[in-house]
């Protein structure tokens, strides 16, 4: 049993907190609000770093890494609210790289970036494969692979499409409802992108819409390699989370302990302490569960999809907590624009309703441990 | 990352599966079909399976060899834990003489001391009980009140009340935390005894709780003789005796926490038993969000092993884990009880206990708000809260609570 970071793990996350350190992402997500051209673009340093390739195998030029190294990574980008694309790309790297599509070197190396458009996997309540809808709480079916090779849909909410070179799509054939990925390049006369960034000008999402798109089906990609990509996308999300937990705990923290009020620090009232406390065990939760899910994703594929919707739904409910937290120990300062407080509370905002949210996230874990009991 | 034993710990598993195995049949049948009813023949028989398992190196799996232990880390002792709740028998009945009061006593005790009292509370022999919890000391533990006075023979006479105290209606001794001189403050006046529990003065009253059953004991102290040799650890220095009992304290409850049988998957099967209530959006929100924390709990548990191999003693963050294994297991009684109805709530229900056990649990091992304080403290590094105890005489102090309130 062996659950500590190895040497290589704490070099990934070293590098990764040095390449962060030299882009003032913090500030960038401030100006970005107003001018969204100030956002940082960041694809250049996954590339240098070799994170494009994270997940990719060593015969496509990719690193062959774990899924728990991907989340260090994301970890880092959440500390310091780096908008990094690697949430879209890595699981779509990871399906073109099982399916030994032709494009899986360039993407391995970034010189491709890949954006996987998802698609939820059936529930123990809900047999299909749904999507989010542009508004409101009714998913929509996942778009249609014609018998012809014809892609239609429209993908809402999608993370890291406006930009991308292209895209792996989860959608089902109309004669059996079985979900097939297709691979369809941003080039395509009738594929496009709508940018849809929401209160965290860090985060880049768009609308996808496919017309009769052609698209290549990725060879040997089942229902299973899909369903995984989702969960994927979970454990990324809850690791990027993590991070920005830990910032937002930090710099409350060593306020609590500076500021002064009838006397005494902040920090010594239990009311203060107790908050800050609850935002520790918040954060070592979910750091826990994604352990979970990072030894799930290689050893114990049953509970893959238990451990990361877990991971997620606590990473998303221990960042509203933590970000909320920011604010007010830090007074009214800390709900003013000048402060960072707020940029973390946008994060969080956002980050719980993407990809299902946190609701959805915690109705699978239950949905998951349902059907174990049932089985 | 890596879940699975180390050669060294296979075989040691293989070992110890094995000879459960074989010996099961043997072990006390305590629920279920065959189970024993009268707590003295109950007692007996986890007595005397205590022996078994000691006897064949499954208890006390950390203490040194030459007081009868393995010699092995505290991932050899999960193990056998582990193998224990697969094989489905009990546990050795003296889980706070072996786990908590016995290592307290190899690090502080003289060597007579352990030489008479570690074999017979290994095997079962006989069982301690943990005198440290007062009517008003209980998170503020250094605030005990009994009092142990020197005689001029060298013996000492103890007066004073304890509570909480497990298993002190049927255990020999106990290790009983005492204030030896009030004028000092009042984490220096204190000594650690060995106390007798048939002593001439000794009351033991069940105390009984919520659930209406009697888990836990007041016992009383009426100008107790002992003897000169009853002082375990130096004098005045009980404070720091208590500390490595109160370690260990942590470190028994963070290794066995399973053990409480908390788990998501067990409460997902009550749920699962309800075909509309499995279907129900808000049960199933309720159901997700406590199955998270359980889950977290779990691998936690796994944190920590990872940590003790590699020589790390788990610090007072552990008891976050704690916090979140009550709340859960609150938050699953409710909903469990809420989905069946009344009837969960008979006292032959298996959810009845739990409902009525987790209430308490919230304050056992130091409450919750006590238990972040420490955490924001000791972990985060935040400043304590100002304090009104500090450098002033027990006594002092004790007429200062009397003065405030009078």
């Amino acid at each position: 049993m062996n659950l500590e970071l190895t040497d290589e793990q704490q070099f990934l996350r070293e590098a990764a907190r040095d390449a962060f350190s030299r882009v003032k992402t913090v500030a960038a997500a401030r100006e970005a609000l107003e001018d969204p051209s100030a956002r940082p673009d960041l694809w250049p340093t996954a590339r240098e770093a070799g994170w494009a390739g994270l997940l990719a195998g060593e015969e496509h030029g990719g690193a062959g890494l774990s899924a728990f190294d991907a989340m260090l990574v994301m970890t880092e980008a959440g500390r310091v609210l780096a908008g990094i694309e690697l949430l879209g790309h890595l699981p779509a790297s990871s399906l073109l790289d099982q399916a030994g599509d032709v494009r899986a070197a360039a993407v391995a190396e970034g010189e491709l970036r890949a954006c996987f458009v998802a698609a939820r996997p059936p529930g123990d309540l809900a047999g299909v494969w749904t999507i989010e809808p542009e508004s409101g709480s009714v998913r929509l079916p996942a778009p249609l692979l014609a018998e012809d090779g014809g892609l239609t849909g429209v993908v809402s909410w999608v993370p890291d499409a406006p930009g991308a070179d292209v895209f792996v799509v989860v959608a089902t054939r109309p004669q059996d409802g079985a979900p097939v990925a297709v691979a369809v390049e941003a080039g395509d006369a009738s594929a496009s992108v709508a940018a849809a960034t929401r209160y965290d000008a860090t985060r880049s999402l768009g609308h996808v819409s496919f017309d009769g798109a052609a698209g290549t089906v990725l060879e040997g990609v089942g229902a299973e390699d899909v369903a995984r990509m989702w969960y994927l996308a979970q454990a990324l999300i809850a690791a990027e989370s993590l991070g920005a937990v830990e910032t937002a705990l930090a710099v409350s923290v060593e306020y609590a302990k500076e500021r002064f009020t009838f006397g005494r620090a902040i920090g010594s009232y239990q009311a203060v302490k107790h908050s800050l406390t609850e935002v520790l065990r918040l954060r070592e939760n979910t750091y826990s569960l994604l352990l979970y899910a990072g030894w799930a994703y290689e050893d114990g594929r049953d509970e893959f999809a238990l451990a990361a919707s877990a991971a997620r739904a606590s990473g998303g409910h221990a960042l509203d907590y933590a970000s909320r937290t920011m604010i007010s120990v830090h007074g009214g300062i800390g709900a003013t624009w000048e402060h960072d407080a707020p940029l973390f509370f946008r994060r969080a905002q956002l980050a719980r309703r993407l990809l299902g949210g946190i609701g959805d996230a915690t109705d699978r874990v239950a949905d998951e441990l349902l059907r174990a009991a049932c089985a | 990352m890596d879940l699975n034993d180390s050669p060294e710990q296979a075989a040691h598993r293989t070992k110890v599966r094995a000879w459960l195995e074989e010996h099961k049949a043997e072990a006390p049948v305590l629920t279920g079909e065959g189970a024993l009813a009268d707590e003295a023949q109950i007692i007996a028989a986890r007595r005397a399976w205590q022996g078994r398992l000691a006897a064949a190196g499954l208890a006390a799996v950390t203490w040194p060899v030459e007081y009868g232990g393995q010699g092995l880390g505290a991932v050899e002792q999960v193990i056998v834990n582990q193998e224990i709740g697969r094989a489905g028998v009990p546990g050795i009945l003296d889980v706070i003489g072996v786990g908590m009061l016995g290592p307290t006593i190899i690090a502080h005790g003289t060597e007579e001391q352990k030489s008479r009292y570690l074999g017979p509370m290994l095997h079962g022999d006989e069982v301690w009980c943990q005198l440290f919890s007062e009517p008003a000391a209980g998170s503020d533990l250094a605030a005990v009140q009994a009092r142990a006075v020197a005689q001029e023979d060298g013996s000492w006479r103890l007066s004073g009340q304890k509570v909480w105290t497990t298993n002190a209606h049927f255990a020999a001794h106990g290790l009983l935390l005492a204030r030896t001189d009030p004028d000092v403050p009042k984490h220096k006046g204190l000594t650690m005894f060995i106390v007798p529990m048939d002593a001439e003065g000794v009351t033991i009253r069940g105390l009984r709780q919520i659930s209406g059953e009697a888990e836990f004991n007041e016992v009383f102290f009426d100008d107790v003789r002992l003897e000169s040799d009853a002082v375990c650890g130096p004098l005045g220095g009980g404070w720091g005796t208590a500390l490595t009992t109160l370690m260990f304290e942590r470190l028994t409850i963070g290794l066995g926490s399973e053990t409480l049988g908390y788990r998501a998957d067990r409460f997902a099967k009550a749920i699962a038993a309800d075909e509309h209530a499995k279907a129900d959006p808000e049960v199933r929100r309720r159901l997700g969000e406590l199955a998270v924390e359980l889950l977290a709990v779990r691998f936690t548990g796994l944190r920590v092993l990872s940590a003790l191999q590699e020589g790390q003693i788990p610090g007072p963050e552990l008891g976050l884990a704690k916090v979140t294994t009550v709340s859960a297991g609150i938050a699953a009684g409710d909903l469990i009880a809420d989905v069946i109805g009344p009837e969960a709530l008979d006292a032959g229900s298996e959810w009845a206990y739990m409902i009525s056990f987790l209430p308490g649990l919230k304050s056992a091992g130091g409450t919750e708000e006590i238990l972040r304080n420490t955490v924001g403290e000791r972990v985060l590094g935040l400043p304590p809260e100002p304090r009104l105890d500090k450098g002033i005489p027990f006594s002092e102090l004790r007429a200062k609570e009397r003065a405030a309130t009078s």
